[in-house]
């Protein structure tokens, strides 16, 4: 009953090769977050692999979506937010005052956890990152874009009859995709999603899972999930956080079949979370 | 097996505590449908009692004052003879414009009485048709200066008093002291009538004139005009400076001392007693600045900072209605602030806003007190071109009529009010079909 060979997922991770040479493309250290007065994040350091999916996993309340949006600086826009020490990304800090937080958030896209596609049309929805930064010269570009960020995010063939249809139109799962499809178009180096399956049904997250394997070839991927199951099927690398303490890292076959720590262990095995 | 049967023994004692318990609730019911039934009778008797008033108010309006909206004429055959109008034949527009009408007019109708003798008597006959028909006959002749030396066959209004006469309002019954028109008018009026000169026809001078000191010949439609000056320059200055405001406010102001400071001001300003506006208007726009007195221009501005404070709040509520999942859509895609205001939330927010704005205006439409202060209830026959020539409103109109002495403005007050009334409903369809066709968006 609480051994860990139950999680069967762990096959699929098992499949994917092991990294012969690690290669992070975002790195942490020291990371610290204060809401006002409280602080939610300790000392987080965490390496992030290119071109991996890497899981946060912890119980609820922990501080994985406070870590997640610190690497795209997403916490800039709430007020009483501070985050303090360093994260790089391919070696850049991301708080350098020459770093514009706008040019950041088109390097490092983000996926929601409910899908909020924009009111607009299918079409305007894709179109609209790569518009605000200006990609594509012409019509014809910007119609390449769409379609080929539809076609990565899996969604062409069920919309491309309805592009002028509005996008929250569409099911949830398939909105999801959209979302998914609207940060590829801006072309990021990192996609970060927070749990972006906690609002669909079993069916959409099976296809979600099966894209991010496919978008793992050109992105790094950093996804927030509360299913360990999840986690074990997508991930490469697994990051397990604990009162806003990151407790263990590792490669995800590694943290569900040998946790190291303590904790790690009650919570994969269901102890607590 | 023994675990099972103690916990049958549980379920059952748990089933008799049930049971007690489901009578207890069915003891109850009763009185918990009827206090139901009972609230819900109250509400309705509310909307009933509300309902009521509100039919009372437009009965009243409306039987007070549909016979507003037809008139009293008698058809004339008057003979504009040159030597009277425009002696050299020059055909003038100065000689024209100030000509003596009124003796073709008086003419025209001891024509229809030969038999009436005295001094006295034709003053009284003269009294029949309106002392403005007049400026009717000039304004023919001033369009179509051909007419003179020819005879034309035109209705003009009786006075206000035959036209009371006609619709009723006067009885001809009490003593005539007690009356404003003579036994002898009477007689006369009902000559007309039997050779079938007197029509009634729909009252086109109260949409198409001005103010006049005559009933019969005062119209609403330079009020009107006022009244749309006056809110043009209302929600060109209300609504770009609310949007503004509660924009700011709201997606780009930081959460602090200040900001609270001034949202509370902005509450509060929208509670000032709207006379205290005008009063502000009247040191500051007309003392200070100097602008005219009476122009839509400053009745616009005083409006404005009177309905800034709702279209705000509105706007801001608006604004706090978009889902902030937007907003972080477009900051993670790399929008920069203003972009996913302009883009995103303005959109959304844009019913809620117009909305307000509409309602804002409505509510600036039906101000008055203000304008007094500024000047707007003066005297104006003539119908205002421009934001800086002396107009008034619609709702002062009603104001100034109500006010005045003869009969014959009761009905017409009642009538200014249903124009008024007709306007704010027009205006509230809007905001309500606005919301409809942007909410339908998806
Ligand atoms: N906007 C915020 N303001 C204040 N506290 C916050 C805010 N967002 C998160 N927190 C706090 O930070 C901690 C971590 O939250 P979060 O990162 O959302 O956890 P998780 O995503 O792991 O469930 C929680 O204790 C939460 O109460
Ligand atoms: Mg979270």
């Amino acid at each position: 009953m609480t051994t860990t060979t139950q999680i069967p997922a762990t096959a699929s991770a098992l499949k994917h090769k092991r990294m012969e040479q690690f290669e992070p493309s975002v790195v942490a250290r020291k990371v610290s977050v204060f809401y006002g007065e409280k602080q939610a994040l300790f000392d987080v350091d965490l390496d992030i692999g290119r071109h991996e999916v890497t899981a946060l996993i912890g119980p609820s309340g922990c501080g994985k979506s406070t870590f997640l949006r610190c690497l795209n600086r997403m916490n800039d826009t709430i007020p009483i937010c501070r985050v303090t020490g360093k994260i790089s990304l391919y070696g850049k800090d991301i708080h350098d005052p020459d770093i514009d937080v706008v040019h950041l958030r088109a390097r490092v896209g983000m996926v929601f956890q409910k899908p909020n596609p924009f009111p607009k049309s299918i079409y305007e929805n894709v179109a609209y990152g790569p518009r605000i930064h200006g990609l594509a010269a012409s019509k014809a570009e910007m119609d390449e874009i769409v379609l080929t960020s539809l076609d990565k995010a899996g969604l062409l063939g069920e919309v491309k009859d309805r592009l002028t249809e509005p996008g929250t139109g569409l099911s949830g799962g398939q909105q999801q995709r959209l979302c998914i499809a609207r940060a590829i178009a801006v072309g990021p180096e990192v996609i970060l999603m927070d749990e972006p399956c906690s609002a669909l049904d079993p069916i959409a997250t099976a296809k979600i899972e099966e894209l991010i394997d496919e978008l793992r070839e050109n992105f790094t991927i950093v996804i927030v999930t509360h299913s360990m199951q999840q986690a074990a099927r997508v991930s490469q690398r697994t990051a397990f956080f604990h009162l806003g303490v990151l407790v263990e890292t590792g490669e995800t076959e590694d943290i569900f079949t040998t946790p190291k720590d303590k904790r790690t262990q009650d919570y994969i095995t269901g102890r607590f979370g | 097996m023994s675990d099972l049967a103690i916990r049958n023994v549980g379920m059952t004692s748990a089933m008799d505590a049930t049971t007690t318990n489901s009578q207890r609730v069915a003891a109850g019911l009763k009185g918990r449908y009827a206090a139901e039934r009972r609230f819900k009778a109250y509400g309705v008797l509310a909307i009933a009692f509300a309902l009521a008033c509100l039919m009372l108010l437009m009965w009243t309006i409306v039987s007070h004052g549909y016979t507003a909206f037809v008139q009293t004429m008698v058809r004339l055959e008057i003979t504009l003879y040159p030597q009277d109008i425009d002696p050299d034949g020059k055909r003038d527009r100065d000689v024209l414009s100030t000509a003596d009408y009124r003796t073709p007019i008086r003419q025209a109708v001891a024509d229809l009485f030969p038999d009436v003798q005295g001094r006295s008597d034709q003053r009284q006959l003269d009294a029949l048709v309106s002392p403005g028909a007049v400026f009717l006959i000039r304004d023919m002749v001033m369009a179509d200066p051909s007419i003179v030396g020819k005879r034309v066959s035109i209705t003009i209004p009786v006075s206000d008093d035959l036209d009371q006469l006609n619709k009723g309002y006067i009885n001809p019954n009490v003593a005539e002291a007690d009356r404003k028109v003579s036994d002898k008018q009477i007689a006369w009026f009902q000559r007309l009538k039997d050779r079938g000169l007197i029509e009634t026809n729909f009252n086109t001078i109260l949409f198409t004139m001005g103010d006049s000191r005559e009933p019969e010949l005062a119209g609403l439609w330079g009020a009107t005009v006022g009244s749309f000056f006056t809110l043009a320059v209302t929600i060109a200055l209300a609504f770009p400076i609310a949007v503004m405001t509660a924009t700011y406010l709201e997606e780009f102001a930081p959460k602090n001392r200040w900001t609270q400071l001034i949202e509370v001001n902005i509450n509060n300003l929208a509670a000032v007693p709207s006379i205290v506006f005008g009063l502000l208007g009247l040191a500051v726009f007309l003392g200070f600045f100097g602008l005219p007195r009476s122009a839509p221009l400053v009745g616009g501005m005083v409006l404005a900072l009177i309905t800034l404070p709702t279209v705000i709040i509105a706007s801001r509520a608006a604004f706090k209605s978009v889902p902030p999942s937007i907003r972080e859509a477009a900051l993670g895609l790399g929008a920069s602030r203003l972009q996913t205001v302009t883009d995103h939330v303005l959109p959304l927010a844009m019913p809620g806003i117009l909305t307000g704005a509409i309602i804002g205006m409505a509510h600036a439409l039906g101000e008055t007190a203000p304008l007094l202060m500024i000047g707007m209830v003066a005297f104006i026959v003539d119908i205002p071109g421009g934001l800086t020539d002396p107009a008034t409103v619609l709702p002062v109109q009603v104001y100034l009529w109500s006010d005045s002495p003869e009969r014959a403005f009761v009905e017409r007050t009642s009538a200014a009010i249903m124009v008024l009334l007709v306007f704010l409903f027009a205006m509230n369809a809007v905001a309500v079909l606005l919301r409809r066709r942007f909410e339908r968006r998806w």
